[in-house]
């Protein structure tokens, strides 16, 4: 039976616990083509593909590959039907050379010859225009090659259907269309190819079909020359996006923290701060866009001290009038920080792995923060029990009881205990990273709300964002960060989404100047 | 490649439970416990044609059989359970504290050391207050050496503490020979056996009282520390995650140190009981491979320690009636091994099912194309 289909899923569906992560999916890959996977955050993309790469294995529902249903219980089942995913975080071993990662796990029978695994891998990266010296170690690598090696170690293994989720979320602009350049090499070659993106100037520049998924459910394709980005947005989200959030106009600015000059190495060396100059004041939010990974995280918890600071100063304004007593952060741990009357509170991108311990219940959560109030030896448990039930109830968290693990409770959930928690303790600063991140439409709003609340009270806000039409209708001026710097920082009510957009992915070399 | 895989489904599923409710869990425990027995009881029975039951009542005896061996049985709980609140704190911090052996044997010299050396200069209780001090202090500084390397230079700290035991032991081997009585004998022999100098007293009328009366205290102790002291909460947060004590302010470090030196010391108590409060002397095997048994206690009761009691008692008491089986049936020690491993793999693999349930996989979706 002839089919047209390099990949059919018929009714998959996926759960993990109550979350219902893909439902009845039904969805073709055809041969020779780029399909662009497209939804918001948490809308089932990358499970449906570890579904096809064998990293899950399906509820309910069937997959047929070349027409016959199949089962792929493992990646090994996969990649002998010719599936191969190309993960957004990479799985090498850094101190192997390119070739030796790409041969790893291979079941070839002789010896292992690896002077003709090298010349094949030279061969294949000739053939579809990559660049990548097959005797170079994995540490030495830049990540744009690490993601070469991860394509033509699935290529080598003979995939003919490649997944790669969210490519360029690491790459720079250059490097981004020398991977599409390669893509398009590779359609021509007859391979299908699947991206995972939620990027949509991507998905109309590289791929021949658009799918959209939305809270899990498949809501259709469309061919790409058929849609534009509007007509996109619309499919992701289900409606014209109309967020309006209020946003009342900034009264009494007061500074609060002068940043200067910060430079923050990560743990490879790089630059991830690159001499990084704003202010945060009181009575506004200031919103942070960019691309994942462009110094977001380091940004915060450099402010929040647990983060090692190159150069720079963070100055912090106790004092209303924004007069004398300011002080310097830098070299502060975080204790010393609250200990010196810091009023900072920060909602952390990671929820359970930072801001929260997932196996304690709400109570013991609260006294994360005051624990060390109170009695000299033993903790003292009223008061945050106390506050849990307020939290509990102002927020309407939705709890078995305030001593139930909150790593049980849905995300939506453990972020309000998170955020009702740092606002409880009345800062002057609340930073906040990817505060919305996987939360449904509601509980969204419900932390809009709560941000505003916090800015009408004077509150500084820092909101780290992903969702640029959020940015928007949030923010009162948002600072763009690209590769480390800043890029601008733009007022909230007069910038356009294509100008933060922009500026996200290419580096104003002029900026200082222009402002 | 290889031939595509066949469209078939997997028989059941794995799943982690959300929860699950006290007498569920306790219902698998038991189930796994009688389990256990049938599995030896087939084992007995195809190896010697004994009948199990009797084998069993063997068992029973060997560990109550008399108020001597009862008392045998409560002292060996005791100074397992010790060892096992020792570690407790460690591992809830997630060290791996795989160095109570070494703990207990440095306990144990020091205890020894002072017995011989400041035997009869001192009234009894006097000697041991300065042995239990001093036992706790070496125990201390053993596991404060692993903490420290860790703390610093975040090295591997289950290996750390594994080769330390490997140093106490040697360090036992050469002060064995030093003190070693009579001369020759290559063993030390029952310290101070005429004056009975730095021997627990006995207490309330019980030869081991003190051995009890010292371990409930710690039971209790290190029960409140962990559940309500602003120590334990910081142990437990660091344990769960890194990032998020340092979040919270809490230098890991500082904690990791700390806990060790706790840790450390009560393992060396430990070893001042199994020297002065049981064996009255001193051997590369005073620690018995307790250091390590302990380790099960303190993760089966998941650092709970009143459940650890009960594990304690459990294991003990089927070391005492597998000697005893040994014995009386000439079933040899291995054998009473078997059965031991038998029924705590059935305990320790019952965690497994009350962590995670199976589902059957309905046969509605599973036909091929």
């Amino acid at each position: 039976m002839a089919t047209e289909y390099a990949v059919e899923l018929r009714g998959v569906t996926k759960t993990f616990g109550p979350v219902v992560a893909n439902d009845r999916v039904d969805l073709q890959i055809h041969r020779g083509e780029i399909l662009s996977l497209l939804g918001e955050n948490g809308s089932g993309k990358t499970t449906l593909m570890n579904m096809l790469s064998g990293i899950y294995y399906p509820d309910a529902g069937e997959i047929l590959v070349n027409g016959k249903a199949v089962t792929i219980h493992s990646p090994k089942d996969a990649f002998d039907l010719g599936i191969g995913m190309i993960h957004q975080h990479f799985k090498l071993v850094d101190v192997l050379t390119a070739t030796e990662n790409i041969v790893l796990g291979l079941k070839e029978p002789g010896r292992l010859d690896l002077k003709a695994a090298a010349r094949r891998i030279r061969e294949i990266c000739d053939k579809y225009g990559f660049a990548v010296d097959p005797e170079k170690k994995i540490y030495d690598m830049s990540v744009s090659e690490k993601q070469t090696v991860e394509i033509v170690k699935v290529l080598y293994r003979g995939a003919n259907i490649l997944i790669l989720d969210e490519p360029t979320a690491v790459l720079t602009p250059q490097e981004t269309a020398r991977l599409f350049a390669v893509l398009r090499n590779m359609k021509a070659d007859g391979k299908s190819i699947v991206i995972i993106t939620h990027k949509l100037h991507e998905v109309m520049e590289i791929s021949d079909r658009v799918a959209v998924l939305r809270k899990g459910a498949y809501v259709g394709d469309v061919a790409t020359c058929d849609t534009d980005p509007q007509k996109l947005t619309d499919m992701m989200v289900g409606h014209a996006v109309t967020l309006n959030i209020d946003r009342p106009e900034p009264k009494e600015r007061t500074k609060r923290l002068e940043v200067r000059g910060l430079t923050v190495r990560n743990q490879y060396g790089v630059k991830a701060l690159d001499d990084v100059t704003f202010d945060v004041y009181g009575g506004e939010i200031l919103g942070i866009a960019g691309i994942s990974g462009c110094g977001q995280k380091e940004l915060l918890e450099s402010i929040a001290g647990l983060q090692r600071i190159e150069t720079g100063s963070i100055r912090y304004f106790p004092a209303d009038d924004g007069g004398q007593t300011e002080k310097e952060l830098v070299g502060m741990s975080p204790l010393a920080i609250k200990k010196a009357g810091v009023a900072l509170s920060f909602v952390p991108e990671d929820r359970l792995g930072m801001g929260l311990v997932g196996s304690m219940g709400m109570t013991d959560n609260m006294m994360l923060r005051s624990y060390r109030k109170g009695l000299p030896i033993f903790t003292n448990r009223r008061d945050p029990k106390k506050l849990a039930e307020q939290v509990r109830e102002q927020l309407e968290v939705v709890t078995p009881g305030v001593n139930t693990p909150v790593r049980r409770l849905s995300g939506g959930n453990v972020q309000k205990v998170l955020v009702g928690r740092e606002i409880a303790a009345a800062p002057k600063v609340l930073m906040t990273a990817y505060a919305v991140r996987g939360l449904d439409i509601n509980t969204s709003y419900t932390i809009y709300n709560l941000l505003t609340a916090q800015k009408i009270e004077g509150v500084a806000v820092v909101y780290v964002g992903e969702d640029l039409d959020v940015l928007l209708e949030l923010c009162d001026r948002i600072l763009v960060l690209c590769s480390g710097k800043v890029n601008g920082i733009l007022d909230g009510r007069t910038t356009t989404k294509e100008e933060v957009g922009l500026r996200m992915t290419n580096l104003q070399e002029k900026e200082g100047a222009a402002q | 490649m290889s031939s595509p895989a066949i469209h078939t489904a997997p028989l059941v599923r794995i799943a982690k439970r959300d929860g699950i409710a006290l007498w569920k869990s306790c219902l698998i425990r038991l189930a796994a416990v009688f389990l256990a027995l049938v599995l030896s009881g087939l084992f007995i029975y195809s190896l010697t044609k004994l009948n199990p039951v009797d084998v069993y009542k063997a068992m029973y005896d060997g560990a109550f059989g008399t108020s001597r061996r009862t008392w045998i049985t409560v002292r060996e709980v005791m100074t397992l359970l010790c060892i096992a609140i020792g570690l407790a704190p460690a591992f809830k911090m997630r060290f791996w504290n795989i160095g109570a052996e070494g703990q207990v044997l440095i306990g144990g010299i020091v205890t020894a050391g002072m017995m011989i050396h400041l035997g009869n200069t001192m009234s009894t209780p006097l000697l041991l207050l300065v042995m239990g001090v001093a036992s706790l202090a070496a125990g201390a500084v053993w596991g404060l050496i692993p903490a420290l390397f860790k703390a610093r230079w975040n090295t591997n700290e289950t290996l750390f503490t594994l080769m330390l035991n490997y140093v106490a032991i040697q360090l036992t081997s050469y002060c064995v020979s030093l003190w070693e009585n009579p001369y020759g004998s290559n063993v030390v022999g029952q310290i101070n056996q005429q004056t009975r100098s730095g021997w627990f007293p006995e207490l309330f009328g019980i030869s081991c009282g003190l051995n009890v009366l010292l371990v409930l205290v710690l039971t209790v102790g290190m029960y409140i520390y962990l559940r309500y002291s602003k120590q334990g909460y910081e142990i437990a947060v660091l344990g769960e995650s890194v990032n998020t004590a340092r979040y919270a302010g809490i230098k890991p470090s500082k904690v990791i140190i700390r806990t060790m030196i706790l840790s450390g010391a009560i393992c060396g108590l430990a070893g001042f009981i199994a020297v002065a409060g049981a064996d009255h002397t001193i051997s590369v095997d005073t620690a018995g491979g307790r250091g390590f048994t302990a380790i099960i206690v303190a993760w089966i009761a998941k650092f709970n320690t009143f459940v650890m009691l009960l594990i304690s008692l459990l294991l003990v008491f089927l070391q005492q009636g597998a000697i005893e089986i040994a014995t009386q049936f000439g079933l040899n020690d291995f054998a009473a091994n078997v059965i031991t491993g038998i029924i705590l793999f059935c305990i320790i693999g019952s965690e497994f099912f009350i962590n995670y349930r199976l589902i059957p996989r309905s046969g509605k979706e599973a036909k091929g194309a």
